[in-house]
């Protein structure tokens, strides 16, 4: 015990500012008003994977890391759609996750919001649209904002949701 | 030792089972020997393989014309011998090898959904890859079939698949997937568990299928270099490296030996990366916050340094065909050795207080147990195959350049549990570090890349390189016009999601993310 309390002593705290200060600031402020108001204080996102290269999914762990630590913006991934307010898709939606990428949607409450993330999820990206691939999140489920990226890194996908949590009305 | 000392042997035991060798060639996919047998043998040379102890490493078909071309790898002693046969397009029939070697299974299911290639004495007859996006009939991968697919409507959910069951008192189902509680990949598992005791697991995956060798298909070189980067965004180097040398093999393209050097650094460092992340996933799963935390920011920091040196976190689309796009910058050298000895340092903290730590011990060890001989079977290989007794590793045993010029050294462990695979993605780190450290030293001076010839026609290559995740086959063949014409990469996750399935058994239900996380497969990389 005496080991883990020295190192987490030595590595002291590494949040740091977050990107690009005086926009995020900016948008900080904004986006806690809107959750406070609309969400209850929180924004829980669900995550769905539709068939992406796994390259999106390791950034958005890194949200969660020591460096980012997206929770002190009030910003949670949960378990179930039933939960959440904002779906998270990664992905050009194969046509074998078409049916559970629908259902989940349906599954949440409104309002929703949908962000398509990664150039795969707004427009198929290297995979295109195929036999096997819709081409993008928007010819599955409405959408309310595309982050193109590929892989969005973590300031990436911090900006997005601050841009979407600043926008009226969900799709 | 020389190379395929063993082969004659195999040849006389070939013979004396009456197959019938019609072309031995050691050119065509070189340095894989190629040996060309008749359609009706193929079962047979698979059982002598088998009783010969060989590793079964892949296998994928080649519609050329009215025949399709079937190739199935094996391996030993670091050589590959690639059995190769052609069937008429149709009436594809072929023996099965599963039979002979369990790891062909799903391969074999693979190939039949996409290819129409019926394997004759397949002990599964239920579709793999295909769910209800084509129909049963039709084969995505012939050529009149239209890469666009030929039905607009939506494809409904795969319902019906006819799960194995268990049946009695108290046995009961739980379904999973294919959208999970985590962020993690789509799949299905589909448990039957009595109490909290694992009875049976079977997965079912291709629900992140998504084409890739189809649209592969007519694509210029580096444009398939940047598909095969994004077969798994983990192992984006190792794939990209694994497409553009089968490329490079069937072009004769000889690639600067800084290039080469300046390929297996990124390599290392995205073994180191994903390596990071795993061994803070593994303790997280088990509720120790800590090293997940410690693991994450070490991870981070690295990615950080991916970023700065070569452009890119994940380190995508650094690799292309004849050499790398980027070298690296001017101040590299003040950037990558502080990293070095910082990551160093942390590790002998971090691992000391890991390896102090007994509830940490109480989760990890005897959880998720695989015994040796059940790895050789299923042909694992990486840390899944290392932590079960299974000494194998690419860069030392088959040595491809620049390996072959420095001394790799690989860990091998015998527990075969979950403490085993942390322990050795550990030694894999340290590993790397070192063998950063020899080739920054002896990093040659020179260009990063060739140009791509205009004059490469129909010509084949196989590649075989040491992923993060362990041995990754790639094969390509150019048609007339120098375009791809078909390209199959093989993803280790195709053995270890069989290994998955059975290290579990007799564990509880819920150390099942902490043995999935140990074994750490990709969906995509499978699914393809």
């Amino acid at each position: 015990m005496q080991k883990i309390l020295r190192k987490i002593w030595q590595t002291g705290t590494l949040t740091e500012a977050p990107p690009a200060a005086d926009e995020i600031e900016a948008l900080g402020k904004e986006v806690k008003r809107i959750i406070d108001q609309r969400l209850g204080g929180s924004l829980a996102i669900r995550q769905v994977d539709t068939g992406s290269c796994n390259a999106c999914e390791l950034e958005i762990h890194a949200l969660g890391n020591p460096y980012y630590d997206i929770a002190r913006f009030g910003i949670h991934f949960v378990a179930s759609p039933r939960h959440a307010d904002l779906l998270l898709v990664t992905g050009p939606v194969s046509r074998h996750m078409e049916t559970a990428l629908r259902r989940t949607w349906r599954a949440m409450a409104n309002p929703r919001f949908v962000i398509a993330s990664g150039d795969c999820a707004c427009n198929g990206g290297e995979f295109g649209s195929n036999y096997a691939t819709c081409g993008g999140v928007s010819r599955v489920i409405p959408v309310d904002l595309h982050l193109p990226g590929c892989p969005p890194t973590p300031n990436d996908l911090m900006r997005g949701i601050l841009t979407l949590m600043r926008k009226e009305q969900p799709q | 030792m020389n190379r395929f000392d063993w082969l004659p042997g195999f040849i006389t035991l070939l013979a004396e089972e009456r197959v019938a060798i019609l072309h031995s060639d050691p050119i065509l996919l070189a340095p894989a020997h190629c040996l060309h047998l008749d359609a009706e043998d193929w079962g047979r040379a698979a059982r002598v393989a088998s009783a010969s102890g060989y590793r079964w490493a892949g296998l994928w078909g080649d519609p050329v014309d009215e025949q399709v071309r079937i190739y199935a790898v094996l391996a030993h002693e670091g050589d590959y011998l690639v059995l190769m046969t052609e069937v008429p397009l149709q009436a594809p029939v072929l023996a099965s090898h599963t039979p002979y070697f369990p790891a062909a299974d799903r391969l074999e299911r693979h190939l039949h959904d996409l290819l129409g290639v019926d394997f004759q004495d397949h002990p599964d007859a239920r579709r793999w890859t295909r769910h209800c996006a084509w129909p049963e009939d039709v084969y995505p991968l012939r050529s009149d079939f239209p890469v666009g697919g030929d039905s607009p409507k939506r494809a409904p959910a795969d319902v019906d698949y006819p799960f194995e069951r268990i049946l009695g008192n108290g046995v009961y189902e739980i379904p999973v997937g294919p959208v999970h509680a985590g962020i993690i990949e789509p799949g299905h598992f589909r448990f039957q568990a009595v109490g909290e005791q694992v009875l049976r697991l079977e997965a079912r995956l291709g629900y992140t299928h998504k084409g890739i060798e189809k649209i592969a298909v007519g694509r210029d070189a580096s444009g398939l270099a940047r598909l095969a980067g994004r077969v798994s965004g983990d192992s984006t180097v190792a794939h990209a490296w694994a497409a553009c040398m089968a490329m490079e093999r069937a072009a004769g393209v000889d690639v600067p030996p800084r290039a080469l050097h300046l390929r297996a650094l990124l390599a290392e460092c995205e073994r180191i990366a994903n390596h990071l992340g795993d061994i803070g996933g593994i303790c997280n799963d088990v509720g120790f916050a800590f090293a997940h935390q410690q693991f994450g920011r070490l991870r981070e920091q690295w990615l950080r340094g991916n970023l700065a040196i070569f452009g890119h976190r994940l380190l995508m689309d650094v690799i292309v065909p004849g050499g790398v796009c980027r070298d690296l910058p001017e101040q590299w050298e003040s950037i990558i050795k502080p990293q070095l000895s910082t990551l160093s340092r942390a590790l002998d903290d971090l691992l000391a207080i890991i390896d102090d730590h007994s509830s940490l011990e109480d989760r990890l060890v005897d959880t998720g147990f695989l015994t040796a001989e059940l790895a050789q079977m299923l042909g694992v290989t990486g840390y899944v195959g290392k932590a079960s007794g299974q000494d194998f590793d690419v860069r030392r045993d088959h040595g491809y350049a620049p390996y072959d010029g420095l001394e790799v050294h690989s860990p091998c462990r015998t527990q075969g549990d979950v403490a085993a695979r942390l322990q050795i993605r550990a030694d894999e780190i340290r590993d790397s570090l070192n063998l950063i450290n020899r080739l920054i030293q002896s990093l040659p001076a020179g260009p990063i890349a060739v140009d791509w010839p205009q004059s490469v026609r129909s010509s084949e290559g196989l590649a075989v390189v040491e992923g993060w995740r362990g041995e990754i086959t790639s094969f390509v063949r150019f048609d007339e016009d120098g375009r791809v014409a078909r390209f199959f990469p093989r993803d280790p996750s195709w053995f270890s999601l069989p290994a998955l399935e059975h290290l579990v058994l007799g564990n509880i239900v819920p150390d099942f993310p902490v043995c999935n996380k140990s074994v750490n497969i990709s969906y995509s990389g499978q699914d393809l």
